[in-house]
């Protein structure tokens, strides 16, 4: 006997209404109706594949666990439940060589719109899972994996939120920390070098930092550039959300994000890795909106992106360079100076990492290197 | 016994009937879980809390922030509580606001890593009675900005001191409707500064043993530019005298040591009744913006600037910085007030009206520059003032959260 089909019985015999099925086949129900607390005793009498639960993710608070969310369907969160498609970027924000685990849950019958530039416009109730990793040798990143904490961005009625979970030792639950959390990770970098890496978690108010736009909070990733690709199913990402109806609007063209590991010209390479990494504030609106650096791929104007553009408030962060960039030297420019920083008042991006970035900072050295110097 | 009893039994009932309202939360106390437990009360705090910080030291190794609306975050005094972030290992300030009606006052911040305080968009905010130090002087490794409101509308610093700060110790940028008051800032490289943006009354403070007391500065490619209307009055601007220890390429860097007050850029600046004495390059220097810009919606020069009635000391005797090579032909000093006498920038030639109002006996030099960006062999010094022009001076400034309590109550 299929034991969903069971379960469901069940709990129409308990709720006394219909449940029904969506096209994707997750199971629906009126949850609406139910406390909070009796839903959960429901299920978990079920205990079998009780699914997304809506209730949960639309509530005003965050539930205390992650579990509660039945966003995944094995306690170590390694399943993801049905209507819970796992993802990809072109590009990710470097965090300390942490691997990450992306997922995006689109509430049954509705989708996303795409969006030219700028995140996917993601209906209320869809939910961002990401989900920081390490395993004790990166270059087997598979391998004895551990995971650390998973980030949900969930779209309430009145705006995205952002809820960390840190995940126990043993790897089998992940707590609600506002406050976000510290630890000290050993493991091995894809490079081979041996890494302590003084790990946070960001607390909630960190989660802005980087994640305003003006007043409102708003996811990173996925823009349509930076989910062109072939993602974790083994096909182009953006055509497959179409198909399983969780994305409308896709065009028949769609734009795509240099990678930073391709053979591009190094400018879109050392660009696109700006992108992600510094323009959710380096942008009009961002946290870093008043120093007028702007480095987000689009940007036009190239003192906007710092050629020649004298800083403004990044004090000892200069490391006594005169320009942000100063074309043909990069050991001259304090773009290059913060990110191989990792003292805090120096160090850029101000949060999210430990450690530097060699992939980023070959790629920023190269592309200020291959700039024609400025005539004196 | 049974009266005992009986008491016992109606302070029960009283707890019973007593109303619902929760008791006022302690201060937080010095303790091992200390940031996590303050962080955690910024986090959930609710418009209209205050979050009571108590007597004591705080180490904290990681930035503080809030984004709650209408908070206010209170020390047990600038002498009692202190939060020294001398192990900060991760944030690029101590204390971080972006959100609205937000007071901080009656603390002491040492050694943050990056900046003390920034507030971000941040309307209404007020900064009082507390102090942002780096312990260890005047250093190059300090932070950049004791306090820092950018982008903000309506921001009031009142009783604040800053000490120590690599860049401005009281620092407002890209704002509007602004009151600096009543503050001390000593021995950073510029102590108070105003940073392309409007609206500003700088008066009743202290800036000594700064590199720059008071500067007023507009700067090309921020989004925000064109400050004007800043009036700075009633302000003790004595010897500042701390060798400038900014790391080179910050603006300030170029802040000759021993300026009073430093007008760059900008617009409909007034500078009276204030105090000068021993500033060795000059009491008030009045620049253009020297060097190449792109930025087409920017004027590198100072316009309709009012300098009057202002008490003058010695100073000038030991000129500093860019403007020092020329000290030697105009008798090895400057006089009280100097202006670099540029008009012109990209091929326009503006007026550019320099109105000083001051006894005959104050000196004056112009000289001459001319164009942006500045060549010094070009110099052509003059002591004659410019002429005299009615300049209409910016309204007072008033600050919605600085009404009088009657006002406020309306009665």
């Amino acid at each position: 006997m299929d034991f969903s089909r069971n379960c469901l019985d069940v709990l129409n015999s308990l709720l006394g209404a219909g449940a029904c099925r969506d096209r994707r086949g997750s199971v629906g129900l009126p949850f609406g109706r139910l406390a909070l607390a009796g839903m959960a005793f429901v299920l978990a009498a079920c205990s079998g594949p009780g699914g997304v639960r809506d209730a949960v993710i639309l509530a005003d608070d965050p539930a205390p666990r992650l579990s509660d969310y039945g966003l995944f369907s094995d306690v170590s969160a390694r399943e993801p439940a049905q209507g819970v498609l796992p993802y990809d970027l072109v590009n990710a924000l470097f965090s300390d060589h942490a691997a990450k685990h992306r997922a995006v849950y689109v509430p049954k019958g509705m989708a996303a719109a795409y969006q030219e530039t700028g995140v996917m416009d993601f209906p209320v109730g869809s939910v961002l899972i990401k989900t920081f990793a390490f395993a004790p040798d990166m270059r087997e990143p598979a391998k004895d994996e551990r995971y650390v904490e998973t980030r949900l961005l969930i779209h309430k009625a009145d705006g995205w939120v952002a809820y960390p979970y840190v995940w126990n030792a043993e790897g089998t639950e992940a707590v609600y920390s506002p406050v976000g959390d510290k630890q000290v990770i050993k493991t091995i970098s894809p490079d081979g070098e041996a890494l302590t890496i003084n790990y946070s978690a960001p607390n909630r108010n960190q989660c802005k930092e980087c994640h305003s736009l003006g007043d409102d909070f708003v996811p990173i990733g996925p823009t349509a550039r930076n989910l062109n690709h072939v993602g974790p199913q083994g096909v182009a990402q953006l055509a497959d959300w179409e198909a399983r109806g969780i994305l409308t609007g896709l065009p028949a063209v769609a734009a795509a994000a240099h990678s930073i590991r391709s053979d591009a010209p190094i400018e879109d390479r050392a660009r696109a890795w700006l992108d992600i990494n510094c323009a959710h504030c380096h942008r009009a609106g961002g946290g870093a909106s008043n120093s007028g650096l702007f480095l987000a791929w689009n940007e036009t104007n190239p003192t906007g992106w710092g050629v020649h553009k004298r800083p403004t408030a990044a004090g000892r962060g200069s490391g006594d360079n005169l320009f942000v960039i100063e074309p043909g030297h990069p050991d001259e420019s304090i773009l290059l100076h913060r990110i191989e920083s990792v003292e805090p008042g120096v160090a850029m991006p101000e949060l999210g990492r430990s450690l530097i970035d060699p992939v980023g900072i070959a790629l920023v050295r190269d592309w200020i290197a291959s700039m024609p110097p400025v005539e004196p | 016994m049974r009266s005992i009893l009986a008491a016992v039994s109606v302070l029960a009932l009283a707890a019973a009937c007593s109303p619902t309202e929760p008791a006022k939360p302690a201060a937080l106390a010095p303790s091992a879980t200390a940031y996590a437990d303050l962080q955690k009360l910024l986090i959930e705090a609710r418009p209209g809390d205050t979050i009571e910080i108590g007597e004591g030291r705080f180490d904290f190794t990681d930035g503080l922030s809030l984004t709650v609306d209408g908070v206010t975050i209170k020390g047990a005094g600038q002498d009692k509580t202190f939060i020294s972030f001398k192990g900060q290992t991760g944030a690029g300030e101590g204390l971080l606001i972006t959100s609205d009606n937000v007071t901080v006052t009656g603390f002491t911040m040492e050694d943050p890593k990056g900046d003390g305080i920034k507030s971000k968009g941040a309307d209404n905010i007020t900064y009082k009675d507390l102090k942002v130090i780096w312990t260890g002087g005047p250093l190059t490794t300090n932070g950049a900005y004791g306090v820092y409101p950018v982008e903000s509308k309506n921001v009031l610093i009142d009783g604040v001191t800053v000490s120590g700060a690599s860049d401005a110790g009281i620092y407002v940028g890209q704002s509007d409707n602004i009151i600096v008051r009543n503050s001390r800032a000593e021995y950073n490289v510029a102590g108070i500064e105003i940073e392309n943006s409007t609206n500003a009354d700088v008066h009743d403070n202290v800036a000594t043993h700064n590199a720059g007391g008071i500067l007023v500065f507009d700067l090309p490619d921020l989004p925000k530019i064109g400050g004007h209307s800043t009036r700075i009055f009633n302000n003790q601007v004595v010897a500042n005298d701390t060798p400038n220890f900014a790391p080179p390429g910050n603006i300030v860097a170029n802040v000759p040591t021993g300026a009073g007050v430093m007008l760059m850029a900008n617009q409909n600046v007034h500078v009276f009744n204030n105090t000068f004495d021993k500033n060795q390059t000059t009491h008030v220097l009045i620049y253009g913006y020297s060097f190449e810009f792109k930025d087409a919606r920017y004027n590198p020069l100072p316009r309709d600037f009012v300098i009057r009635d202002n008490t003058y000391g010695e100073g000038g005797n030991n000129p500093q910085g860019r403007l020092a090579p020329l000290a030697p032909a105009l008798g090895g000093s400057l006089p009280a007030i100097v202006w670099d006498g540029v008009t012109t920038y990209n091929g326009k030639t503006e007026e550019v009206r320099i109105v000083i109002r001051e006894k005959p006996e104050v000196g004056f030099i112009n000289l001459g520059l001319g164009v942006t960006p500045i060549d010094l062999t070009k110099a052509n010094p003059s002591t004659t003032r410019l002429p005299d022009f009615e300049i209409a001076e910016p309204p007072a400034i008033v600050l919605p959260q600085d009404k009088p309590a009657a006002a406020k109550e309306g009665t």
